[in-house]
């Protein structure tokens, strides 16, 4: 496809209590199969999204957290997570799962898809994407 | 401008779907193209038919009925999401097994790729959402 786009995928909330997060990735992981040039964002409580240790046992929905670890397969090499919204919930890069994608510029090298960037950077990011999708 | 349209809340809950209805509408008026509007999370609850509002409130299934027969307008209804909340058309539910349907006409029931190329092929892709 010619005229590849940027989209951005917006990650508000946090992973359970609403569906918006686990339909989010649903557009994400079907969104991957068209080729475009794809990001997603965590901010505000969206940013739980992506802690480690998640255990839904006493809430009766699935952890769906595990598939984020999977979207590197899926060619999706950017999560930017805003700093200011970790830090605010006493988060920090630490908390968070390990996401890797293989980079082909790099002899498919294991790089982090997960980028820690300030609030500034976050809005530059949405700035500069053609398609914003907010959940 | 062509403009392809989110909705994200459902219906009598939320102003979005009302919003988006008013911004369609405007957007036509004034010489814009909204070739299709996607339909998700609760969103996909306008399109059930069996919907009875007060007669002296607005139909919104009925008023995106007739917008869409009017200006040709592609309403899509997400199909994960429309069978997680019971929204069936006759195909889905007699593959279901379900005795019954109930989307509306000038509503289709696909896949979320139909979102991906909205955004693609239009020039804004407008949310109306929480």
């Amino acid at each position: 496809m010619s005229d590849v786009k940027k989209f951005l995928y917006v990650n508000r909330r946090a992973p359970y209590g609403t569906i918006y997060a686990l339909e989010s990735l649903e557009v994400v992981l079907i969104g991957a199969a068209f080729e475009q040039d794809v990001s997603l964002a965590f901010l505000d409580d969206g940013v739980f999204q992506l802690t480690k240790g998640q255990n839904t046992d006493g809430i009766g929905v699935k952890n769906f957290s595990p598939t984020f670890r999977a979207l590197g397969d899926y060619d999706v090499q950017k999560l930017f997570v805003e700093r200011e919204s970790l830090e605010e919930r006493g988060l920090s890069e630490d908390d968070l799962i390990e996401v890797v994608y293989e980079d082909e510029d790099d002899d498919w090298e294991e790089k982090p898809a997960i980028r820690v960037i300030s609030r500034a950077e976050m809005a530059d990011a949405m700035a500069d994407a053609d398609v914003v999708l907010s959940f | 401008m062509k403009i392809g349209v989110l909705v994200s809340e459902g219906p009598y809950t939320h102003q979005a779907v009302d919003s988006a209805y008013k911004f369609v509408t405007a957007a036509i008026a004034a010489g814009h193209e909204v070739p299709r509007v996607f339909f998700y999370h609760d969103g996909v609850n306008v399109a059930t038919r069996l919907s009875v509002p007060p007669q002296d409130e607005r139909n919104i299934q009925q008023n995106w009925t007739a917008l869409a027969k009017e200006h040709n307008v592609d309403l899509v209804v997400c199909i994960a999401a429309a069978q997680r909340r019971g929204m069936l058309d006759a195909n889905e539910a007699e593959r279901q097994g379900k005795d019954a349907n109930n989307i509306a006409e000038g509503f289709r029931i696909s896949g979320l790729g139909q979102l991906i190329e909205m955004g693609i092929q239009t020039d804004r892709l407008v949310t109306f959402g929480d």
